[in-house]
């Protein structure tokens, strides 16, 4: 049995996203700061993989990772952490569609939870507008469609 | 369909998120609307100006009445976006589950 996901928009720019975990919370931490971890989970929707994956995990260390459908598409985002503790890693992102979208500030705790893990991640964008366009990055068909369509939308609106 | 990132803000109120659930069962009017909720009627208004702003919620006029119905295309467009997004990141923690349970195999003697 999966355990659900949680998204919460909160005020104007945050997007807040909790998940549970039956893993301790130093493994979660593994799984998101070693890249032949990473690779294995940061990927989708289905049919992406992700061939760049290189991270520098502590503060003012740098990260790139690159997606790819196999095909013709592919995009890559790169960020820096700001903060890096087993409970805790905050770093910034942007994607690169290929103009870079505006900074994310992305906060993420482990919280020990019976033997498991309570993850919180909190994302802050600088904007309504930037929020908006992360949730349409989880369309499936492609972010770079998704972010052409999200334009056409907010033309029209 | 209504301008995103105002209607994702409209929609991270949580008395705008339950106005909206009561306008799913049907069209009513501001008197109705703010009798479940612990607030005046005046700032239940300001709610759905919020609303009708994001383009969620409209007013249909009926004599002196001033019925508030969901625009459901808008809705449902928005929920359907919100949720891809949350499938998203489904299906990276459901494969986050195995590489945690690969490294719990590892750890275990």
């Amino acid at each position: 049995m999966t355990a659900p996901v949680h998204l919460i928009l909160d005020g104007d720019t945050r997007i807040i996203v909790t998940r549970s975990f039956t893993a301790p919370p130093a493994l979660v931490f593994r799984a998101h700061t070693e890249p032949p971890l990473i690779r294995r989970w940061m990927i989708g929707p289905d049919g992406w993989s992700m061939p760049d994956c290189d991270c520098d995990p502590r503060p003012g260390g740098s990260f790139r990772f690159g997606w790819t459908n196999g095909s013709d598409t592919s995009f890559h985002a790169t960020g820096e952490y700001l903060e890096v503790t087993p409970r805790r890693i905050v770093h910034i992102e942007r994607m690169f569609l290929p103009d870079p979208t505006p900074d994310n500030h992305v906060d993420t705790r482990f919280a020990p939870h019976g033997t498991g893990t309570r993850m919180t991640m909190v994302m802050t964008l600088p904007s309504p507008e930037a929020r908006a366009a992360v949730i349409a990055s989880g369309m499936p068909d492609g972010l770079e469609d998704s972010y052409a369509r999200l334009e056409t939308i907010l033309a029209k609106a | 369909m209504p301008h995103l990132d105002t209607a994702f803000a409209a929609l991270s109120d949580p008395t705008r998120r339950a106005i909206l659930a009561r306008l799913a069962l049907g069209e009513a009017t501001v008197q109705d609307l703010a009798r479940p909720f612990p607030i005046s009627q005046p700032a239940i208004s300001r709610h759905l100006k919020v609303l009708e702003d994001a383009g969620l919620i409209e007013t249909r006029i009926e004599g002196t009445s001033r019925p508030r119905r969901l625009k459901p295309d808008a809705v449902e467009q928005l929920w359907d976006w919100l949720g891809q997004y949350r499938a998203l990141w489904e299906a990276r923690y459901a494969r986050l589950d195995d590489v945690l349970a690969d490294l719990q195999k590892e750890d275990s003697p």
